[in-house]
């Protein structure tokens, strides 16, 4: 996918005078702005509202009274179940869930990538098609017997079960991309090192992992923002003492019985969606890069 | 013995590879299809009942409104994905003022979860307290916007809430590909006089074709498996109104406790997501290398 940041740029100059067409140009790409804002903003305005306000008051307008109720109602009380202890234990089986994951799935994709790039041998590629055919496979139909593997290991609902699953996911893009970015370096260099008496892994991590900055990045936001919004796999695999913020925060919402409470529902989404927006806003154009190349995955 | 230990490192460095690619990928689509043809409740057995899960599977009301749902949704997504995204991508490309403002704006949604997306549209199409009751407040009493409470109308709030999350994602898809059309062909077409909507529609258009197919084959494979952002939105609800496949096997997985009939329904969901992506992999990887060389 030809998706650089050469091909960001405009071509020529800007138009140096504002016709009717323009000007009518502006008021609808500005009406779409308005459209793809308009629940970011009813969120953040919800969250700061009372209750009474809510019920009474009109949805787009702004607080009348700052209400900053629901924030740490959302942060450490709003109730999940029988247990209130609001988000942050789903925030912190959330980290604990995505760091080891993302360091092991993103190690592993790039050895992969490497011994696939530089070290091939008989029946190599025959694998590596198969892996990426897993990418393909919805995730519904891998649920259920991945389940009974894990529970036979015995790994089935812990910590260490869902960093299995997210790694096992993980692997046929992110081998895909390090193998790509590897295929593209010039193979002289590779040789150079070979006749430098350079083995497997020394090449690896003298002369390969220098080089492999950009393509990292770009793995990285992939699997940090695909883990942390992952509902599905946190829900089955993680177990009832590690599960994700995603899981935690429908569990809030979606609660049956009691009032419901907007402002600390609409708090706690945002809160949720603090670490991929993060994410999404220092890295630019490393983002759309990333997740175009996940774009398949199950 | 000199062919297993030439090159011994990499074998081992991709025996994690391999080994899951069989356990895993491989293994579990044939575990799936074995126990597909079983009556398989609570838990897996080998009592062999042939395709009679298949039969009860397509005869199975439920999975009826789940297959039309996907089709419903599959449509009306893909369309609008496309359409709103190429609008955005050549509006974008017209030399505006704070482009790139407008590109994070679009692309934002993106970045969020279906969880989060579902929640926030859930309360924006809140019938008491949302969209509707600004609406009424501001005299507009004739407005209705009853979509998640209506059984028929339900399909296409999810759209909606889809639409806003993936219609970034194509616009910045399609936008590469205008970027790279040649600022040449341009010039020749304002000097032949053709309008820019014909020049985009009829000659711009075809030729990012490559982009195109690219957005529509990535949005038709993850229609299929739509499931967060359903059961966040509106839980498969009213009754089973928006339910998809995807739903109907999680829950005979672990609601009902009916697993042949959810292997059944997951190999069934795995074979159209084969026919979908398989034409445009072939495409990609082994057409175009053909002709690269």
């Amino acid at each position: 996918m030809n998706i650089n940041s050469k091909n960001f740029q405009p071509n020529g100059p800007r138009p140096k005078h504002l016709t009717i067409g323009r000007i009518g140009m502006y008021c609808f790409i500005f009406m779409c702005a308005l459209f793809f804002l308009m629940p970011l903003y009813v969120m953040i305005v919800t969250s700061l509202k009372d209750m009474d306000e809510i019920r009474s008051g009109n949805l787009l307008y702004i607080p009348k009274a700052l209400s900053f109720y629901a924030w740490p109602k959302a942060w450490s009380e709003a109730c999940t179940g029988f247990v209130c202890e609001g988000l942050k234990p789903g925030l912190i089986n959330s980290i604990k869930i995505t760091i080891p994951s993302v360091i092991v799935s993103v190690s592993l994709g790039a050895l992969n990538g490497y011994a696939l790039a530089f070290w091939r041998f008989k029946g190599a590629y025959f694998f590596f098609g198969l892996c990426l055919f897993g990418a393909f496979i919805p995730y519904q139909v891998m649920v259920y017997p991945l389940l009974k593997i894990e529970s036979a290991i015995g790994i089935y609902s812990s910590l260490p079960g869902i960093i299995l699953v997210h790694t096992i996911f993980g692997m046929p893009i992110l081998t895909l991309i390090f193998r790509n970015f590897y295929a593209g370096l010039p193979i002289d260099l590779f040789k150079a090192a070979r006749i430098d008496g350079g083995n497997f892994i020394k090449i690896f991590f003298y002369v390969i992992i220098p080089m492999s900055t950009p393509i990292t990045i770009v793995a990285v936001i992939l699997q940090v923002t695909g883990i942390w919004n992952d509902f599905l796999l946190g829900l089955v695999f993680a177990g009832r003492d590690n599960q994700p913020m995603t899981v935690q925060l429908n569990n809030i919402v979606q609660v049956d019985y009691g009032v419901a409470e907007y402002n600390v529902d609409m708090a706690a989404t945002i809160l949720t969606s603090l670490v991929p927006l993060f994410v999404y806003f220092i890295s630019g154009r490393w983002f759309v890069r990333g997740i175009a190349a996940g774009a398949i995955k199950g | 013995m000199y062919y297993l230990t030439k090159n011994l490192a990499s074998k081992i460095s991709l025996l994690p590879m391999i080994i899951i690619s069989l356990t895993v990928f491989v293994g579990c689509i044939i575990y799936s299809f074995i126990y597909s043809l079983t009556g398989s409740k609570l838990i897996p057995a080998l009592n062999y009942v042939g395709f009679q899960q298949y039969e009860r599977l397509f005869k199975s009301r439920k999975w009826d409104v789940a297959v039309e749902n996907i089709f419903i949704y599959g449509f009306v997504f893909t369309i609008g994905c496309l359409v709103i995204g190429f609008l955005l991508a050549v509006l974008i490309d017209q030399k505006i003022r704070g482009e790139s403002l407008f590109r994070t704006i679009f692309l934002y949604p993106y970045a969020m979860s279906f969880v989060v997306t579902g929640l926030v549209w859930k309360w924006v199409l809140n019938p008491t307290f949302g969209l509707e009751h600004s609406m009424h407040l501001w005299g507009f009493d004739w407005f209705k916007l009853d979509w998640l409470v209506n059984r028929e109308l339900a399909i296409y709030a999810v759209c909606i809430a889809a639409v806003w999350q993936g219609a970034g994602f194509v616009m910045v898809l399609m936008l590469a590909g205008l970027r790279g059309i040649d600022e040449d062909i341009w010039k020749s077409l304002s000097i032949e006089g053709i309008p820019k909507w014909r020049s985009y529609l009829f000659v711009i258009l075809p030729m990012i074709r490559p982009m195109v197919v690219t957005s529509i084959v990535l949005i038709a494979a993850g229609v299929v498996k739509v499931y967060d952002l359903i059961l966040a939105l509106t839980s498969g609800g009213p009754g089973y109104a928006t339910a998809t496949p995807a739903m109907y096997v999680m829950e005979n997985f672990f609601g009902r406790a009916n697993l042949g009939q959810a292997f059944a329904a997951s190999i069934i969901m795995f074979i159209s997501v084969i026919c979908i992506l398989a034409p445009w992999a072939y495409y990609e990887f082994y057409f175009r290398n053909k002709e690269a060389k």
